[in-house]
């Protein structure tokens, strides 16, 4: 009865042979394509240099008043700025200025990064059902697959650095600016949709006046999800080299020193709620034409 | 400046939903009924041999209740939906031949709709609401905001173009509605249900702006209704339409003096005759009555109500009038009793009056 009590496997030769036959593969494929594969990501490198660069090496009270004045443009609401200034001042007071800079910086790439490739992918999703069925699953892999997974890969084809940390961070961050790009085009009012043909709208102009006006509040949720999730990466994609607050908190772990460990945490809950409140501030102020109804 | 009606012209039309629905227009053809294509196949039978012939400039109503398939009808007009068999001419050239960009040169062109959920752009103002259509076709913005600011104007929203759709009653947005279709000054307006979702006396207001404009601009206008009144106020032709069917079509005064089955009849009774039936449906025409004096009593129109002619006849205190034409020319006569028996439904029931 010994078949009942252990479940049958694979020959065990087999399976060590595929192993094997797999990662001399994918080395093989590395020694092959690494350098150009490096090269086609090196925009994005010179991206990440020049954004943390102009953080970190420009005087703080440029960057604490740029951040304010963005705070500003975005929510139009004192209480966001104050809360963003303080936040920011209490971050530097604690020396953690530079740290939050390279990880602010390495947000707002990733959050670019996932915009631009996201929104056109939620597109072309909304319009084709099969499409949505094919890449659907693949989001799934995306959130769900723990990223130690597939920062393996990366790490193997790119080494360590910046870069391979953007791609994990834009691989797990990017998925909700794809659905909701998506879901928000697909619940666009049809008898507006409809209007618009009716006058002959080509289908771009569709896109370009009635779909993404309309899914923009969606799309903007997308967005903000999207920020946060790239937040929760920053420790995971500092073990492959990602500067920033991540790296003291994994030298806390390492070492047990719990106050740093809950500094640099709580540092990064103080800027995930600023882009938090920043970002919903403006897409609510984008839908200001929907507040104020005919009683 | 603006350009007047098309002529619309709809041959052996069929609309059949689901797929393969070619196939099942041979069996209606040839004689299967809606509720046994559908029990039978599952397909829905949405349109059934269609003919209408809609002269330039004029007011064509299809009335018909929920599920008659009017509102599916009125969407062959610009191809929103695809046939399954017929023709749509419009001034002799066939929609339904039309490619893609033929079509979408067409519904920028010579069509303009009216929805009855307005079906606006929540984030743009009235005037941005207003220009879409010219906007679409590629005008420069200073000529569409010129056309658009003068329609808002014209439908009575002027001080409005820079409020949001959701800062207006339900009026004020099928106004915007409307100056949208107005704007593009397309020679075929299509309403589809336009003035259902207002209120009654909004809805007044609203049928009175429509025929006053229509006056002035001559366009050919398509308009779908469930509200006998209303295709009686607003339709120089009516067409109702049941089932998929049209099952009668005619001037307002065919249908309320000769309802064809007793399905018109019962709606026909529900309507106030004294204001819809004209002194010239009635009247016996000169040359033929001649038994008193014809010059005697007072003189009424012939596009006069029976409710005016009554007034009139009351005011004089004559038991006849002479009806006359626009040019002043004796053209009948009218007694009291005619009118009075016309007034009153000639239907058995206890709905008589009116």
């Amino acid at each position: 009865m010994h078949w009942l009590s252990t479940f049958p496997h694979l020959n065990d030769d087999f399976l060590r042979m595929l192993k094997k036959s797999i990662d001399s593969g994918f080395r093989d494929f590395t020694r092959a394509y690494g350098d150009p594969i490096e090269s086609f990501f090196s925009p994005l490198q010179y991206f990440l240099i020049h954004s943390e660069r102009f953080l970190t090496n420009t005087p703080w009270p440029i960057i604490l008043l740029l951040i304010a004045a963005i705070a500003w443009l975005g929510s139009r609401d004192w209480k966001v700025v104050l809360s963003t200034v303080a936040t920011l001042v209490v971050i530097g007071l604690f020396d953690m200025w530079d740290d939050t800079m390279k990880t602010i910086s390495m947000i707002f790439v990733s959050t670019v990064l996932s915009v631009v490739i996201g929104i056109p992918i939620g597109i072309a999703m909304s319009r084709s059902d099969r499409l949505r069925n094919a890449i659907n699953p693949v989001l799934d892999v995306m959130q769900t697959m723990p990223s130690f997974v597939y920062l393996i890969p990366v790490v193997m084809l790119l080494g360590i650095g910046k870069v391979p940390g953007l791609i994990a961070v834009v691989v797990y961050a990017i998925p909700p600016v794809i659905r909701l790009t998506d879901l928000g085009i697909r619940l666009v009012d049809k008898d507006v949709l409809e209007a618009a043909d009716a006058y002959g709208s080509s289908s771009w102009q569709k896109l370009k006046n009635v779909q993404m006006p309309l899914a923009l509040p969606t799309i903007m949720a997308g967005i903000n999800q999207t920020i946060m999730m790239a937040l929760a990466m920053v420790v995971i994609a500092a073990m492959i080299g990602v500067e920033g607050l991540g790296q003291p908190v994994l030298k806390a772990i390492a070492n047990q020193y719990f106050t740093l460990g809950v500094f640099n945490g709580l540092a990064i809950v103080g800027i995930a709620i600023i882009f938090d409140r920043v970002s919903q501030a403006f897409g609510r102020r984008l839908q200001k034409h929907r507040e104020i109804i005919h009683g | 400046m603006a350009e007047a009606g098309a002529s619309i012209e709809i041959k052996s039309l069929y609309k059949i939903f689901g797929s393969d629905a070619a196939h099942y227009v041979k069996l209606v053809k040839e004689g299967m009924g809606k509720a046994e294509l559908n029990q039978r196949h599952g397909r829905v039978l949405g349109l059934k041999d269609i003919n209408i012939s809609m002269p330039a400039g004029g007011i064509q109503v299809v009335m018909g209740l929920s599920g008659s398939g009017k509102s599916t009808l009125i969407r062959h007009i610009n191809r929103l939906i695809d046939p399954t068999a017929g023709e749509v001419l419009v001034d002799g050239t066939d929609v339904v031949k039309m490619n893609e960009g033929e079509l979408r040169a067409f519904r920028r062109s010579r069509t303009a709709m009216v929805f009855q959920r307005f079906a606006l752009l929540p984030h743009r103002t009235v005037l941005g609401n207003t220009v879409y259509g010219l906007e679409v076709r590629g005008m420069p913005r200073a000529q569409q905001n010129e056309a658009a600011t003068r329609w808002i104007e014209r439908v009575g929203l002027k001080g409005f173009a820079d409020r949001y759709p959701n800062q207006l009653s339900g009026g004020m947005q099928q106004r915007v509605g409307l100056a949208r279709a107005l704007a593009t000054d397309a020679p075929i307006l299509l309403m589809d249900e336009a003035f259902s979702a207002l209120d009654p006396l909004i809805r007044t207001d609203m049928q009175s702006i429509l025929l006053e404009l229509q006056k002035e601009i001559r366009k050919t206008v398509v308009f779908i209704t469930h509200d006998l009144d209303e295709a009686l106020r607003l339709g120089d032709r009516i067409a109702i339409l049941r089932d998929g069917e049209i099952i009668q079509q005619g001037t307002g005064q065919d249908i309320v003096l000769k309802p064809a089955n007793g399905y018109i009849a019962k709606f026909v009774q529900e309507v106030n005759r004294g204001r819809v039936l004209l002194v010239s449906s009635v009247m016996s025409p000169a040359g033929r009555g001649g038994e008193s004096d014809p010059a005697s009593g007072p003189a009424i129109a012939e596009t006069a109500t029976l409710e005016e002619a009554l007034q009139q006849m009351t005011q004089a205190g004559a038991r006849a009038a002479r009806v006359t034409d626009a040019k002043d020319r004796p053209v009948g006569r009218l007694t009291m009793d005619a009118v009075v028996s016309a007034m009153v439904t000639p239907v058995e029931s206890d709905v008589a009056g009116g």
